[in-house]
């Protein structure tokens, strides 16, 4: 065996085992380092992954020896590779940046725990990408949920604490969903293993208990991933928690429940029930389509910069769920290609609020005026990110806006109403993202005590690295499109 | 330096400058004002060294990047967009001293900001010239609107900064909301966005689907400013004059019709258009566009403004002569593109000068002024007869070559609707220079005299560019013609 086929494992075993050792790492900074270097090697393991699976390939581990489905199976294809990518990037870059954000926000002492925390955190995202197992996805998920309410709740905002009870309430909904969805499943095939689960439900007669978990299924995870209407708790969880942990989870917690939405209605279900495409695009789209409006509408008249990102992430994910409801190729390409560039451009955008949160406790936009004279760098960051929101040509924002609308006009005689609801929603992000602009801009500055300066030098390197991705990715997107092509292909099923 | 080199380097040379601009500018505003005339010589010489290339009937084609099968970020240099080029990097010459004397003058802030951003815009505008697809051509129309904005924005008050919404606002809405849709639309039907002589959509697309797609093309060019699409022009009269002449003349508005021509020529091909009776409509609001701009210029009291609609209608001469699809008639609007950037550069040179030396802005003020400002108000008179179409100016030969394709395809409405619009011109802007030169000045006025030597200097060069074009014009039109001969 060599190194390439434990990779599947070491994914998640490193972050896993690098929790508990950093509790011991008491001293100044120590805690911070031995984090990023976990993250790091982390990421390392997703590419090295992404680069073996980049053809279309499948690695599968069996836990300790034992074959699927008996043993405990974990499996990398093109898409979780993709994901593997989004979810470590994200926390290694947020790790890279993080330290003189949480060096102001968290207790040096808590710092250990904090950083703990986060890999706990990282550990259950990517653990939810590798496993092949629905039960395992439900104890990875409980991972990263009770690590992502501890690092929410961990910062200074004393209103981040009601805002991760309604998260903690819903989350435990969601999951709970989920299990009984799983546990009916389980009833009526006798597995676990999602490939077996795929191939005995062509064989259940009674189908009606399958109907039910795939409604159960659906709907747990579309709490969990912050699908409107049940989107209510992230804007707050994200607008209170420390900026740091907004970077990390608004870049890829949302889009791993996604992930998992999508394996289970595009291949597990799809394959045997007859209707259940039909159901899912009924049930996807018009949810998608109401997401996307509604939540830039709010975001429209949102004054805090922190919530008015947050909400517009509900409108990114309905996107990702359009392209998901076309259940085409062409659609799940675009779907699986908007996680990757929304990842970068909120990401980009989480990181500049947080240099800009590493001045200014108040975040609300009437609060920000003058901004821009004092962190030129910060906000030249945040623009070309914003640019990318948008879906600017040049940035990666553009390329999925592109298949997203290439999906719409070839998914038939409604096409064009999609592609008006697309484009109407990136005039909509064109206002939001301008009311930004201006305010950090053109807003008389608001008097203060303290001169402020650019944010420190680690902070903004990553966010420049970040945003400098968003253009990389923009005219360069070969890499993530032949995994997103790849995934859309395993998801419907090999056709090209 | 090859012509493939070459095409790389006139984009990425604005680039470089504005980045050295960006540096000089801390250490001294001479400094940073050397190296923008710097820059735009420099781009001058990379630029017209294109141009025996393309007298020799060579089309040099470089691609940067694939982005997806058949989606390319890619250029190919061909007449018009030659035309284009060659005109906007020696305008940003002549501007560029013009900025100079008026930036100065009237000591702006944030000048280090202003020539960083209008060597972005120069950057922009060279992508669109030399665009090899419509996604490049998309790309890098965008790049121009947002590299623009800061400059409409400069002076960042409340009021600018409503003006400039509304100039971002109409740009990008149109661009992303009817633009983005028709270039999709282009390539799912075409299978690829490439500018190819004839068009590629002939045979692809029939009956009112074809109109249907020119109008999200021509709508989605908010830069042409085909009402009701025109708002965004007047709005951005609140920025400095030098970015009204960039505007105008120089980059913006010029890359609206340019992108309309170049795509009623290499996307559906003039052919195509005109057996398809559904394309028809584009003349009809083209012309209404024209009269319509021009009695409201009539009634415009502020300088500025009369010259922005005057802007509106000009600019549907050539979306019109481009909709008359006859080969004069391409030519025309070739030319009219060039004359008419002589012609209001001058024009809006003239009325920063008057701005920068007399603090005027309205047309009652100007009663007399001929005598303090000869020098300008001479500019002013041959920018404005150049408007009109009177010999010996640059206007003249343009709206000779419209109206000669207007007779060859017999379509009286153009004839009509040019002679009408003459007769407008003549009327909005004779009684200006009859003011300036023939009135007596208002008593208790402030003294002043010209304007910064630079202004002067760089408005008298365009007026003579106005009168020379009349004389010395074979060599574009030779350039143009070889669209034509491809053509019929």
């Amino acid at each position: 065996m060599n190194l390439t086929d434990q990779l599947p494992a070491l994914q998640v075993v490193v972050p896993m085992l690098s929790a508990p050792l950093i509790v011991l790492l008491q001293p100044r900074g120590l805690a911070w380092a031995g984090a990023t270097a976990a993250g790091l090697v982390s990421f390392a393991i997703a590419v090295a992954l992404a680069s073996a699976v980049l053809g279309g390939e499948t690695l599968t581990y069996s836990m300790g020896g034992w074959p699927a489905p008996y043993g405990i199976a974990l499996e990398v294809d093109a898409f979780s590779a993709l994901l593997l990518l989004i979810v470590t990037g994200a926390g290694a870059a947020a790790l890279l940046a993080a330290r003189p954000s949480v060096d102001k926000q968290i207790e040096l002492g808590l710092q250990p725990l904090f950083y703990a925390a986060w890999l706990l955190g990282l550990t259950g995202l990517v653990g939810i990408v590798v496993s092949a197992d629905a039960f395992n996805i439900f104890v990875f998920m409980e991972i990263s949920s009770l690590a992502s309410y501890i690092l929410i709740a961990g910062g200074p905002d004393r209103r981040a604490l009601p805002a991760v009870f309604k998260y903690l309430i819903m989350g435990t909904i969601g999951a709970t969903f989920y299990l009984i969805g799983v546990g009916l499943i389980y009833m009526m095939t006798g597995t676990l293993n999602l490939a077996d689960m795929e191939a005995r439900i062509g064989d259940v007669v009674a189908l009606n208990p399958i109907l039910v978990a795939a409604g159960f299924i659906t709907i747990g995870l579309a709490l969990k991933a912050a699908v409107f209407p049940l989107h209510v708790w992230l804007p707050n969880a994200y607008t209170h928690s420390p900026h740091m942990v907004t970077v990390f989870l608004a870049a890829c917690a949302t889009k791993v429940a996604l992930y998992v939405l999508i394996r289970f209605d595009t291949s597990v279900f799809q394959a045997k029930l007859d209707t259940h495409e039909m159901q899912f695009a009924l049930f996807a789209m018009p949810l998608a389509i109401l997401g996307i409006l509604v939540a830039s509408a709010v975001a429209m008249f949102e004054g805090h910069l922190k919530r008015l990102l947050a909400t517009s992430s509900v409108a990114q994910i309905g996107y990702i769920l359009l392209g998901a409801s076309f259940v085409s190729h062409a659609g799940l390409t675009a779907g699986v290609m908007h996680m990757f560039n929304h990842a970068l451009a909120k990401g980009g955008l989480f990181l500049a609020v947080a240099c800009i949160g590493y001045h200014y406790r108040d975040l609300r936009l009437s609060q920000l005026g003058g901004v821009a004279a004092r962190m030129p760098w910060t906000c030249g960051a945040l623009l070309l990110c914003g640019l990318s929101l948008i879906g600017i040509p040049g940035t990666a924002g553009f390329i999925s806006k592109w298949l997203l609308i290439t999906a719409a006009l070839e998914s038939g005689p409604w096409g064009w109403t999609l592609v008006a609801v697309i484009l109407v929603s990136s005039l909509m992000a064109v206002v939001y993202i301008w009311r930004i602009v201006e305010a950090l801009y053109f807003q008389a500055p608001v008097e203060s005590d303290t001169p402020v300066s650019e944010a420190p030098l680690q902070l903004l390197l990553v966010t420049w690295g970040v945003a400098l991705l968003n253009v990389v990715f923009g005219l360069f997107p070969a890499i993530p499109l032949a995994l997103a092509n790849a995934s859309a292909s395993l998801l419907t099923g090999g056709a090209p | 330096m090859s012509p493939e080199t070459a095409i790389l380097v006139a984009i990425s040379l604005p680039l470089a400058g504005a980045l050295a601009i960006a540096l000089s500018g801390r250490i001294h505003p001479n400094l940073r004002e050397g190296v923008t005339l710097a820059t735009a010589a420099a781009l001058i010489w990379v630029v017209w060294g294109l141009l025996p290339t393309l007298m020799a009937g060579g089309r040099p084609a470089v691609e940067v990047s694939q982005i997806m099968p058949g989606l390319t970020i890619a250029f190919r240099v061909e007449p018009l967009g030659m035309l284009f080029a060659a005109l906007a990097s020696g305008l940003w010459l002549i501007n560029s001293i013009y900025s100079i004397g008026y930036m100065r003058g009237n000591a702006e802030k944030n000048q280090t900001r202003f020539y960083v951003c209008f060597a972005l815009s120069l950057a922009a505008t060279m992508g669109v010239a030399f665009s090899g697809n419509l996604l490049t051509l998309f790309l890098f129309y965008e790049l121009l609107t947002l590299s623009t904005y800061p400059l409409v924005a400069h002076k960042g008050d409340e009021a600018t900064v409503r003006s400039a919404r509304v100039y971002l606002g109409i740009l990008l809405s149109t661009s992303i909301g009817l633009f983005l849709p028709a270039i999709i639309w282009t390539y799912m039907v075409a299978g690829t966005g490439d500018f190819v002589l004839g068009g590629i959509l002939s045979g692809k697309l029939a009956g009112p689907e074809v109109g249907l797609l020119l109008g999200l093309f021509v709508y989605g060019i908010g830069k042409a400013a085909v009402m009701p699409a025109h708002r965004w022009l007047p709005a951005a009269m609140v920025a400095p004059t030098p970015v009204s002449a960039l505007l105008h003349a120089v980059a913006v508005v010029k890359t609206g019709v340019f992108a309309i021509t170049k795509i009623i020529v290499y996307i559906f091909g003039v052919d195509f258009l005109f057996a398809t009776p559904s394309s028809g409509w584009l003349l009809y609001v083209a012309a209404f566009t024209i009269i319509v701009a021009s009695l409201v210029a009539l009634r415009q009291t502020n300088i500025k403004r009369l010259l922005a609609y005057s802007t509106i209608a000009q600019l549907s001469y050539v979306v019109m002569a481009a909709a008359i699809l006859k080969p004069l008639a391409e030519v025309g609007a070739a030319i009219h593109m060039v004359a008419h950037a002589f012609g209001k550069i001058t024009l809006f040179f003239a009325a920063g000068a008057i701005y920068v030396a007399s603090k005027k802005t309205e047309i009652y003020q100007l009663r007399g002024i001929g005598r303090r400002m000869p020098w300008t108000m001479a500019a002013f008179t041959i920018g404005a007869l150049s408007m009109i179409g009177v010999p010996p100016t640059a206007g003249f030969v343009s709206k000779w070559y419209i109206l000669a394709g207007a007779f060859e395809a017999e379509n009286l409405v153009a004839v009509f609707t040019i002679i009408a619009s003459t007769v407008l011109n003549a009327a909005y802007f004779l009684p200006i220079l009859y003011m300036a030169w023939f009135e007596r000045e208002e008593p208790g006025g402030k003294e002043h005299g010209e304007a910064p030597f630079a202004a002067v200097l760089a408005l008298c060069i365009t007026a003579l560019l106005t009168l020379g074009f009349f004389l010395f014009n074979g060599p574009v039109i030779e350039l143009e013609s070889q669209v034509v001969r491809g053509l019929t």
